[in-house]
C-alpha cells in the first residue's frame, strides 16, 4: 500500500534502531515526549519500544482530546440532547466514553437519538436531512479538527439553516504544552512534536519550546519510520548540544502551517478564558468558543447547559501518568478497577490514550520470557 | 449493544449467564456447536441468529449469511451441515419483494453449500418493533470422521493458518451502510467454508487440534478465546496475515484493526506441526483456499494472549474487541 509501506520497511527500521543505538550510547538516559495521542498509539502498535534502547524512555504526553475532555463536559452534551427532537452526532472516538450516566452508545440503548459522523459536515448533512429535528454536533479535538468544525459553521450559516448547533470542546496544544513544562515535577530532555496539529498549526508556534526552556523539539508522522527518524534527529540535537525546531514530517507539514483552516478558525472562534483539562485541571486560554457572530450555531447558547463538573476519583493518578511521573501500569487503579471495558481515567478511555494503549498492546508481554525464539 | 458484538461483552454474557443456567455449572469451553448423543449417535447442532443493516451488501444479503453462517459453525466444530431450520421475524410493512428477494437467496445458498432446509417458523412483529426482517438457522450436522477438535488438546509449536484474506465482510458492512462517505471496490467474504474445511481434514486430519470461523470480533477474538482455553500463547505474525489492500486502507483511515474485523468465509486452524505443510498444501489446492497461510505459531508464552510480531522486531497484544469497532477520528 503506497504512502504506507514505504514507512515501515522492516530493513530500513532496523537500519535506524541501529543508528538510534549508536547515538544514544550507554552514558545517558533520554526522556522524551511524544505530545500527540496518535504518536503513542503508533509506539504500541508498531512495538517501538521493543527496537529501542533501554535508555530511551518515552512519555506520553497530553494530545489525546478524548482523554483530556473533563466528565462534566460529557454530561452537559449528553444532558442536551436529553431535549425532545436533539440528534446527538459525534465522531466515533466519544461514544465509549464514559458519562456519570453512561456513554454516548448507552444513552442510545436507551433511546437517545445518537450518530456516529466521521466528519462535522456529515453532522450538517444530518440536519439538513432531518429538518424536523435539532442537530447538535459534539465537537472534540486540537486544532487537527478545528478547522473542519468552523468550517461547517461557516457553511451552515451560508445554507441559512437553523437546526444545527455545535456543542465546542476543542482545545489548543500549546497551552497543554506549557502546562506540561510549568510543572515541577517534569523532567523531559526533548519532544516529539504532534503531526497531525501541526499541518494547520505549522512550526512556529513551537518556537519558544526551544528559545525558552532549552528543549528540542521534532514535528514527526506517524509511521514506524517517521518516528524513528524523529528520534534520531532529537538525538543528534542533544548530543550536538543544540536546540531548535525540526520538521520531520515535512510530506505533510508545511512550515507556516495551513493558513487557510487557521482563517477559518480565527472567524469562528475565539479562546476561552480557561478550561478543565482531565488530570491537568484548569489552563488559562486553552480552549476556544464560538464568537458571537455564529453564536446561533452554539449549542452552549441554544440550549440550558447544566454545567456539571465531575471530579476523577482520588484513587485515579492521571496527572501524574499524563505527565510521565507515573507509568500507566503504576497507578493504583490500573488494569483493576480501571480497564478499557470500564475506563475510570481519562487515560484509560480512548485507544489513544496512554493507559488504553498500554493496557490494550504491552501490559501482558511483561509476563514474556522470550521472544528470540520465536522470530 | 456491546453484548452483541462478538467480544469481550458477548464472552461475558454467555459465561457469565447463558452457560451457568442453561448448560449447567462447567460447560468447559465454548465450541461453534454442541455435539450431542442421540439414541448412540453422535451428531452436531448450532443455532443462530442474523441482524443485518443494510439487508443487502456488495457480495451477499442476510439470506446468505443465514445459511452459510450455520453452515460454517457445524464445519469448523467438524461437522457437515445436513439440514436446517429457519426462523424469521418480519417487520410489518416489509416488501414482498425484498423478502423474496432473500428467500430465493437462501435457497440458493443451501444448494450450493449441499443443505437442506427442512422446515421453517413465521412471526410478523408491528412496524417499528423489529428492523424489517430478523432470521434465524438452526443447523443439525452429521460428524466428519477423522477429526477431533478440542483447544485443550492445543501444544507448544502447533502453527495457526488463516484460510484466507480477513476483514472484507466487516469493512463492505461498514460501507455499505454510507455513513462514513468511503467508497472501495469491496464484497463480502460470505460463503461456505465445508469444502475447504473437508479439503484440510482429509490431507491433515489427525494433526488438527482447533477450528474457529471468525466472524463478530473477528481474527483477533477467535484467538484470544483458544489463548485463554488451552492457556497458552498465539503469536501472529503480522507480515503472513492476508489482508487485502482495500481492507487495509480502509482499516488504516478508521483507526481498525483487521483482526478486530468480521468475516463470514474464513476459518482459522490449529494444526500440529508435523501436519502444518500438508495442510497449507491442502488448502491452497482446493477452490477458494489459494491464499490460506500459516500466520503464527503456539507458543508457552505469553500465556492466555494474542501477541502480533512485526518483520522488524516490534510486538504488540492482540485483545478481544470491547464493542464495535468504532471508527477513529481526533
Amino acid at each position: 500500500m503506497r504512502f504506507v509501506d514505504e514507512f515501515r520497511e522492516p530493513e530500513l527500521i532496523s537500519k535506524t534502531a541501529e543508528e538510534i543505538r549508536r547515538l544514544a550510547g550507554m552514558e545517558r538516559h533520554f526522556r522524551m515526549m511524544e505530545v500527540c495521542g496518535g504518536h503513542t498509539h503508533a509506539i504500541y502498535r508498531f512495538g517501538l519500544k521493543d527496537i529501542l534502547p533501554e535508555n530511551i524512555e518515552l512519555i506520553h504526553g497530553p494530545g489525546c482530546p478524548v482523554c483530556v475532555l473533563p466528565m462534566g463536559r460529557i454530561d452537559d452534551g449528553l444532558a442536551i440532547a436529553q431535549a425532545p427532537d436533539v440528534i446527538f452526532a459525534a465522531f466515533g472516538d466519544m461514544m465509549r466514553v464514559p458519562g456519570t450516566q453512561g456513554s454516548p452508545l448507552e444513552h442510545k440503548a436507551r433511546g437517545m437519538d445518537v450518530r456516529i459522523v466521521y466528519s462535522p459536515s456529515d453532522a450538517l448533512k444530518l440536519a439538513r436531512l432531518n429538518p424536523e429535528k435539532h442537530v447538535m454536533f459534539f465537537a472534540i479535538g486540537f486544532e487537527t479538527t478545528a478547522p473542519s468544525t468552523a468550517l461547517t459553521m461557516m457553511r451552515a450559516k451560508a445554507e441559512g439553516i437553523r437546526n444545527f448547533s455545535v456543542f465546542c470542546n476543542h482545545v489548543t496544544i500549546i497551552p497543554a504544552i506549557r502546562a506540561i513544562l510549568d510543572s515541577p515535577d517534569m523532567r523531559l530532555d526533548a519532544f516529539i512534536g504532534p503531526g497531525h496539529v501541526s499541518t494547520v498549526i505549522g512550526c512556529r508556534p513551537y518556537e519558544w519550546i526551544a528559545a525558552n526552556e532549552g528543549k528540542p523539539i521534532v514535528v514527526s508522522g506517524f509511521e514506524p519510520l517517521d518516528m524513528l527518524q524523529s528520534i534520531v534527529m532529537l538525538l543528534r540535537q542533544l548530543n550536538a548540544g543544540e536546540v531548535k525546531v525540526e520538521n520531520q514530517y515535512k510530506r505533510v507539514v508545511p512550515w507556516e502551517g495551513n493558513r487557510a483552516a487557521l482563517k477559518a478558525m480565527a472567524e469562528v472562534f475565539e479562546l476561552r478564558p480557561y478550561f478543565e483539562w482531565r488530570g491537568l485541571g484548569f489552563i488559562s486560554q486553552s480552549a476556544l468558543r464560538i464568537n458571537r457572530k455564529y453564536a446561533e450555531f452554539d449549542a452552549e447558547e441554544r440550549f440550558e447547559v447544566p454545567g456539571i463538573r465531575v471530579t476523577d476519583p482520588k484513587a485515579a493518578q492521571c496527572g501524574e501518568v499524563l505527565k510521565g511521573v507515573l507509568k500507566p501500569h503504576q497507578c493504583k487503579l490500573f488494569g483493576r478497577e480501571c480497564t478499557p471495558e470500564h475506563p475510570i481515567g481519562a487515560l484509560m478511555v480512548s485507544s489513544e490514550g496512554s493507559c488504553a494503549a498500554y493496557h490494550n498492546y504491552e501490559h501482558r508481554k511483561a509476563a514474556m520470557v522470550s521472544l528470540s525464539s520465536i522470530a | 449493544m456491546a453484548h452483541g458484538a462478538g467480544g469481550k461483552a458477548s464472552r461475558k454474557l454467555v459465561e457469565g449467564l447463558f452457560a451457568p443456567l442453561l448448560f449447567g455449572a462447567t460447560p468447559g469451553p465454548l465450541g461453534d456447536a454442541a455435539h450431542v448423543d442421540i439414541n448412540g449417535t453422535r451428531v452436531a447442532i448450532t443455532t443462530d441468529s442474523f441482524v443485518v443493516k443494510p439487508l443487502t451488501f456488495p457480495g451477499g444479503s442476510i439470506g446468505e449469511l443465514a445459511v452459510n453462517g450455520t453452515v460454517n459453525d457445524l464445519a469448523v466444530s467438524g461437522a457437515r451441515a445436513e439440514a436446517l431450520v429457519v426462523s424469521y421475524v418480519l417487520e410489518a410493512g416489509l416488501a414482498t419483494p425484498v423478502l423474496e428477494a432473500e428467500v430465493r437467496a437462501m435457497a440458493k445458498a443451501a444448494r450450493d453449500a449441499g443443505v437442506r432446509i427442512a422446515a421453517g417458523d413465521t412471526k410478523v412483529v408491528e412496524h417499528g418493533k423489529a428492523d424489517q426482517m430478523y432470521v434465524t438457522t438452526t443447523g443439525i450436522g452429521r460428524l466428519l470422521p477423522g477429526v477431533k477438535i478440542d483447544p485443550r488438546s492445543v501444544r507448544v509449536g502447533d502453527r495457526i493458518l488463516l484460510s484466507g484474506p480477513i476483514g472484507d465482510h466487516g469493512i463492505t458492512i461498514l460501507l455499505a451502510r454510507g455513513e462514513l462517505d468511503l467508497e472501495a471496490d469491496l464484497r463480502s467474504d460470505t460463503r461456505s467454508v465445508l469444502p475447504l474445511v473437508e479439503a484440510l481434514i482429509h490431507a491433515a486430519g489427525p494433526g488438527i487440534r482447533w477450528m474457529r470461523d471468525p466472524t463478530r470480533g473477528g481474527a483477533a477474538t477467535s484467538l484470544n478465546e483458544l489463548a485463554r482455553d488451552c492457556g497458552l500463547g498465539m503469536v501472529l505474525f503480522e507480515d503472513q496475515i492476508p489482508v487485502r489492500d482495500t481492507v487495509r486502507g480502509a482499516c488504516e483511515l478508521l483507526g481498525l484493526d483487521p483482526l478486530h474485523i468480521a468475516n463470514e468465509g474464513q476459518f482459522l486452524a490449529v494444526v500440529s506441526p508435523e501436519y502444518a505443510d500438508a495442510a497449507i498444501n491442502a488448502l491452497s489446492l482446493a477452490p477458494g483456499g489459494s491464499e490460506a497461510q500459516v500466520i503464527g505459531e503456539v507458543c508457552e508464552q505469553p500465556a492466555g494472549t494474542v501477541l502480533v510480531t512485526t518483520l522488524y522486531g516490534g510486538s504488540r497484544i492482540v485483545d478481544m474487541l470491547v464493542g464495535d469497532p468504532l471508527p477513529r477520528i481526533c
